[in-house]
């Protein structure tokens, strides 16, 4: 039994949702998981991902087919390395969504999305009915290629391994699709998927400029700033900063959620949280249900008073 | 060039689902069905790209028990031309519903096939990456714009970092995110007017596929419960209980 993980990078660095997905595929396979990095010029990526803790073989594959990670050149490569594993893990992160199902139905398999728990190599939990229930599900087929719901494993050292690298050769381009061009968001805060504390705030911000109120006290706890999905449908904050089924899934130390009623499709993407903290006017509020602690009240006047609090008690 | 869209039927989004008391599954016996959502912005993705004179035939495909009839009449009542059924009563998983709409697509010959990113109940995300991966096609996922011009569509995609856009030629599967627009209601006349639209009939025997499920499902849970509710009065008593008591600043 041995288990491949597909890391997700940018060319440049790992990014933190490929060591949860190692964490459990050495639940799966033990001391036989080896990583793939797949882009172009990514051989500092390689180099990174050699020192994850408990890697046996990092895979490089460098070529302009790869770049962009388009889902039409990497899934052949994926198929190629497959015949020596038994399973192909990845981050459920949108480029994960996007490539494994492409191989899975290329091997002519199940994919197994999203798990939440390893209960052995070929039974899994996974969350459905956005994590209103809980599916456990056993695989019959050869191949188990799965994606890894970050939150539910903590990930392991990103150094302490010297895991060699050895380079695989390109599949080439499938001539199918191409990448024209993408809008990243800039931001010095941590990413929302890995960030230890956020702050979201919902349509009860009543604009995007508004924000600025929660970005204060995320400056002084090193959080991350999210928002509700009315908060993105209403135009305040882009779709990337979006918590919920439908957005990222967040299991910080602490969320912290400022005027947002708790529809389920946001509790969904956060109630794995270990501490919430809810902020609304409405004490009715759903959200209310589930936060550990509930402070009601004009959210325009405690949130700098948060601010100020945190500042003074530093 | 025709376009065709698949349509789920599954539990109402706005129902609160409960899980059976013995594991075997969700209860579904009077609960409100409906559209997937995400299927619902496909048939109106679809309809526009007609309105716009690109496309010029919409076929809605719906897959399982002999209701989902229902859910290609919503498609139908929104605009859709005609429908596709293929019935059987069968579990059918995403690697099974994907093989079936390929054999449909291999029979109808669309440019553009249009489908929900993921349904709200299983939330597997698959069926159009598999699909496309089958036909030897392109995929654009979590489509949150789409243009088509000259054999090609131009889609800016969701991406975890933000947006992301790709060129691929058709004919390709679309996948949409919920950005993409927002779907009209039907109105009374064109759901009357539905009534009158066709429906094919077909069954995965007839196509020729094997739906035999590759996952068992072992039993299905609750998921434990959080306990909150506690309330505290200020913003000092707050900050107080989150160092102390809750140790997380």
């Amino acid at each position: 039994m041995a288990a491949l993980v597909v890391a997700e990078h940018d060319n440049a660095a790992v990014k933190p949702a490929t060591l949860n997905a190692v964490a459990a595929a050495k639940e799966i396979a033990g001391p036989e998981v080896d990583i793939l990095v797949a882009g172009k010029d990514c051989r500092a990526v390689a180099e990174a991902a050699a020192q994850i803790a408990g890697v046996r073989k990092v895979l490089l594959a460098d070529d302009g087919a790869y770049d962009h990670g388009l889902a039409e050149n990497v899934a052949p490569l994926v198929i190629k390395l497959s015949e020596n594993y038994s399973h192909l893990l990845a981050p459920a992160t949108t480029s994960g969504k996007n490539l494994m199902p492409r191989v899975a139905a290329l091997l002519d398999v199940m994919q197994i999305s999203d798990i939440s728990v390893v209960v052995s190599p070929d039974t899994f939990v996974r969350p459905i009915y956005a994590g209103n229930a809980l599916q456990t599900v056993q695989s019959k087929d050869a191949i188990k290629v799965i994606t890894v719901r970050g939150t539910a494993f903590p990930p392991g050292g990103a150094t302490g391994g010297s895991a060699a690298i050895d380079p695989v050769s390109s599949t080439g381009a499938a001539g199918l699709s191409e990448f024209l061009g993408a809008e990243l968001s800039k931001s010095e805060r941590p990413e929302l998927t890995s960030a230890r504390v956020i702050i979201s705030g919902g349509r009860g911000m009543q604009s995007g400029d508004n924000f600025h109120l929660l970005e204060k006290v995320a400056d002084k706890l090193g959080a991350a700033v999210g928002a509700s999905r009315a908060a993105v449908d209403a135009g305040f904050v882009p779709n990337d900063y979006q918590v919920g089924q439908t957005g990222k899934i967040v299991a910080p130390e602490l969320y912290i959620a400022v005027g947002i009623s708790g529809a389920i499709q946001h509790l969904a993407g956060m109630k794995d949280s270990k501490v919430i903290v809810a902020i609304n006017k409405d004490e009715e509020a759903p959200i209310f249900q589930i936060a550990d602690y509930g402070l009601v009240g004009d959210l325009f006047k405690l949130l700098p008073e948060l601010a100020d609090e945190l500042e003074r008690r530093q | 060039m025709k376009a065709l869209v698949a349509v789920k039927r599954v539990i109402d989004y706005n129902v609160k689902i409960r899980v059976k008391a013995d594991k075997t599954g969700v209860e579904t016996a009077n609960v409100k069905m409906s559209m997937n959502p995400f299927d619902e912005i496909a048939v109106e993705e679809a309809l526009r790209l007609r309105e716009a004179g690109i496309v010029s035939e919409i076929i809605a495909v719906s897959l399982g028990v002999a209701q989902c009839q229902e859910t290609i009449r919503t498609a139908l009542a929104m605009g859709a031309d005609r429908g596709v059924l293929v019935q059987t009563d069968a579990e059918l998983q995403p690697l099974a519903v994907a093989k079936l709409l390929k054999a449909v697509v291999l029979q109808e010959n669309p440019e553009i096939v249009i489908i929900g990113k993921q349904a709200i109940d299983d939330d597997c995300n698959q069926t159009g990456q598999m699909l496309s991966a089958l036909l030897g096609w392109p995929q654009a996922t979590f489509a949150s714009k789409l243009k088509i011009s000259d054999r090609h569509a131009e889609v800016t995609r969701e991406v975890d970092g933000g947006l992301e856009t790709v060129s691929i030629r058709l004919p390709a599967v679309v996948t949409t995110d919920l950005r993409l627009n927002e779907p009209r209601y039907a109105s009374l006349p064109n759901i009357m007017k539905a009534k009158k639209k066709p429906i094919a009939t077909t069954t995965p025997e007839a196509l020729g596929v094997d739906v035999t499920p590759r996952l068992t499902i072992l039993k299905i849970e609750e998921p434990p419960k959080r306990q909150g509710g506690h309330k505290v009065g200020s913003v000092a008593e707050l900050v107080d209980k989150l160092k102390t008591e809750a140790r997380v600043i």
